[in-house]
């Protein structure tokens, strides 16, 4: 079995955060993973985005067009900046939230409000979450990232409890019970 | 073996880098920071052991290192692509005297420009200098081929260059740990002067004994297991290295591959024998045809650049198009608004940038965060050409321009951009009797890679208190009159700074001095944000124009206007977010007293 998912959203949302637990898990469970980063200049409030492959033997760090088989989006606009990456059988999991890019900001553009609407009339299945208000709820909005991962883990070839294991074994213990709440109400969402 | 444990690590390519720096018992490492290297000596600082230290610039930065592999000690040196121009002077000369232990330098390229002004391929150099060059695939490769690099270094008594490119660099994967090595010398002195000064009777001597050098690592490469024949159908074959080889083996991966692991010099006899067994041969390579001319130049026929571009990165789906293979066709993108980098809320870039825009000036700009005062609406940013070229640009405008030039150009530079390369063009202005302003952007830390301190910052890369050069100081001794620091936080105040040193007779320099937003002290400050009032808001948009990522413009129909109280041709009101750190600037732009302090602080 191969796979391949695209982590997006923005500078500073969590997604490398994202990306490693979901890498780790996917370890744990036998796949050989490899994952590609942005850093730098990418970052600072811009579009940023994370490959993460996993198979029996990955040779390539990138993925290739219409070759993600999931997107994990932290951000609703981003989600359709990588459409090209998206095949028919693409399971995307969207937050609701949004931030204004400066063009929109600014005024001089509007903010595509229906995006995940247009996504869905190409027929592809997205679940949309509202990671934002879910993890302001639990206390912590920066937890709104593995609200998401919570919900990508019910759609992935790994385990609930491996998922646990990996935020144990990786999370620092302040920020532990936090993200493990915010996991468990991600994969309540995706019920 | 795919998960984490004692042995095996998942790890960057940066990550492995240090991994590997360590595991070959590295003495002394200095580099400069630059996306995509700067991890390597982060990660290697957090071993015990090697001494690691930001050095000013990369010149400084490989200069320690050779003096530290003179010593007898294992010396590295870390530096993006261009850093590796800054240091080409010891470089090529390095090569000359050779090492004593060894010495390696890291160079990171960039194609595809993700955080670098070009993508300049640095295999050049290794051909230019008479130096072997390495270039690992993934983070496992990585590991090898530093110490490995170490050992070349001492057999063959050269510097040894390991290319990366961003994506092995940022790039995660599973790498073995392996043994660390005691170095073979112990640092001492020795004196070695017929290898060590390069004047020109020792300098002949020593360019004979790099020929010879040459000879023996062509001979090696030969037979050098890094330099690896991975045989399968004979139709097509794919000379590659580096990210190339995976990209390529993802979309052929039924073919013969000849991976090369050190991409200069070349192995002839290997390459002729590889392309005598298959149909058709094509190299796989990111940006020059750096192996394609040598291979051509062989005699051999071979397919490159016709049909894999010269320009930016590649990927498995290019190579697979420009090789007449469909890719997966994926979805038509939608047209979106773009997400480019800006300046974060209560950055103390922001206020500085707003007013060079309103006076209208040249801005001869460098390279950090403050690059992105380009963008709009700030939009105060003329020319960008490399570190430090601020200073000298701006000089060599004003000596062009004369005195219709007078007032309308200044240099903007940030700390360490200034200590990396600024200090000699301020000094040429002050000797040549210069009339421009420079402005040099004091945030106490080296921002855009992510928080490296630099001479300023009062603390070193290990940690510890270091003396904090004073730059008000350095510029006066420098010869340079009037002195300014001011707050950019306070929009008026550092206004009047600048029109002041726009109209001083002779060199004038003001630092706005304000720390960097990201901060952990700042960061950690009690922060009273700020709140817009929509029925003051007039919907002038002038704090929109400051572009910060915290406010926005919110639209309202006639009915929601009428109901704020507005008037018919109000089409809406600026709005805050909680991204808001309460930095003021909005306030002070403000002339309606909309923007007003919340009840509570963050």
């Amino acid at each position: 079995m191969k796979g391949g998912i695209i982590f997006c959203g923005v500078g500073g949302q969590g997604i490398l955060l994202a990306s490693e637990i979901t890498a780790f898990a996917l370890m744990a469970t036998g796949f050989t993973v490899k994952k590609s980063e942005v850093h730098g200049m990418a970052q600072r409030g811009g579009s940023v985005v994370a490959h993460l492959r996993y198979g029996q033997e990955v040779y390539a760090p990138l993925i290739g067009q219409g070759a993600a088989d999931f997107i994990l989006s932290l951000e609703k606009m981003e989600t359709a900046r990588y459409l090209n990456f998206m095949h028919e059988q693409t399971q995307i999991v969207a937050s609701t939230h949004q931030i204004a890019p400066p063009a929109v900001a600014m005024g001089q553009a509007a903010y595509p409000v229906d995006i995940l609407e247009q996504i869905r009339d190409k027929g592809l299945a997205l679940l949309s979450i509202d990671s934002f208000a879910i993890a302001r709820e639990l206390g912590e909005v920066r937890a709104a990232n593995v609200v998401l991962v919570g919900a990508l883990s019910t759609f992935l070839p790994v385990t609930e409890e491996t998922f646990i294991e990996v935020m144990k074994s990786k999370l620092p213990a302040r920020i532990l019970d936090l993200n493990l709440r915010a996991f468990a109400a991600g994969r309540q969402e995706a019920a | 073996m795919t998960q984490e444990s004692a042995d095996h690590l998942w790890l960057s390519g940066n990550e492995a880098l240090a991994l590997g720096a360590f595991e070959a018992g590295v003495k002394v490492a200095s580099g400069y920071p630059g996306t995509p290297s700067t991890e390597i000596l982060e990660n290697l600082t957090k071993y015990q052991g090697p001494y690691t230290e930001w050095a000013p610039n990369e010149k400084t930065g490989l200069e320690t290192a050779i003096g530290a592999a003179f010593a007898g000690g294992r010396a590295l040196a870390t530096m993006k692509h261009v850093g590796l121009n800054v240091a080409a002077d010891p470089l090529f000369t390095l090569s000359y005297t050779g090492v004593r232990a060894g010495l390696v330098i890291i160079n990171a390229d960039d194609p595809g420009m993700h955080s670098s002004q070009n993508e300049q391929d640095n295999r050049n150099y290794a051909y230019a200098a008479k130096i072997p060059m390495l270039e690992p695939s993934d983070p496992a490769e990585a590991r090898d081929f530093v110490k490995l690099a170490f050992e070349l270094s001492e057999e063959f008594d050269t510097p040894v260059l390991v290319r990366t490119t961003t994506r092995l660099a940022h790039v995660k994967g599973m790498v073995k740990r392996g043994e660390v090595v005691t170095p073979p010398l112990t640092p001492n002195i020795e004196k070695m002067a017929a290898k060590f000064v390069m004047l020109p009777a020792n300098a002949r001597v020593r360019r004979e004994v790099m020929a010879k050098r040459q000879d023996r690592l062509r001979n090696l490469a030969e037979d050098f297991a890094p330099n690896r024949t991975e045989w399968g159908t004979k139709k097509r074959g794919f000379i590659t290295s580096g990210v190339s080889y995976l990209y390529t083996k993802e979309v052929f991966p039924e073919a013969s591959f000849l991976k090369l692991g050190l991409v200069y010099p070349l192995p002839e006899k290997l390459i002729k024998d590889f392309a005598a067994e298959v149909d058709e041969l094509f190299i796989i390579e990111e940006l020059d045809p750096f192996l394609e001319t040598r291979i051509k130049a062989m005699g051999i026929k071979c397919t490159g650049k016709e049909k894999i571009p010269a320009i930016g990165e590649l990927s498995p789906d290019i190579i697979r198009q420009a090789l007449g293979e469909q890719a997966k066709p994926g979805f038509e993108p939608l047209s979106l608004p773009m997400r480019p980098p800006n300046m974060c809320p209560g950055c103390p870039h922001r206020g500085l940038f707003y007013n060079l825009n309103r006076l209208k000036v040249f801005v001869s700009g460098d390279i950090g965060c403050y690059t992105l005062g380009f963008l709009p609406p700030l939009s105060a940013m003329d020319s960008c050409v490399c570190m430090g070229a601020s200073i000298g640009i701006a000089h060599g405008m004003d000596k062009a321009l004369g005195d219709s030039g007078r007032g309308r150009v200044v240099s903007v530079i940030g700390d360490s951009t200034f200590f990396h390369s600024g200090i000699t063009g301020l000094t040429n202005i002050v000797y040549n009797k210069g009339n421009s302003t420079v402005i040099i952007l004091d945030n106490r830390i080296t921002g855009m890679t992510g928080h490296q301190p630099n001479p300023a910052s009062g603390r070193t890369l290990q940690g510890e208190t270091a003396h904090e050069v004073d730059i008000a100081g350095l510029c006066r001794a420098l010869g340079v009159e009037h002195v300014q620091v001011v707050n950019p936080q306070h929009l008026k105040e550092t206004k009047e700074a600048l029109v002041e040193a726009l109209e001083f007779d002779g060199p004038s320099v003001v630092i706005t001095r304000y720390p960097c937003a990201l901060l952990p002290a700042e960061k950690k400050r009690l922060k009273i944000p700020f709140t817009i009032e929509p029925t003051k808001c007039t919907g002038c948009t002038s704090c929109l124009r400051l572009g910060c990522p915290a406010i926005s413009w919110q639209a309202v129909s006639p009915a929601e206007g009428a109901a704020l109280g507005f008037k018919e041709k109000q089409k809406g009101y600026a709005r805050i977010s909680e991204m808001c750190n309460g930095c003021g600037l909005c306030a002070q732009v403000c002339k309606f007293d909309a923007i007003v302090k919340e009840d509570k602080a963050i």
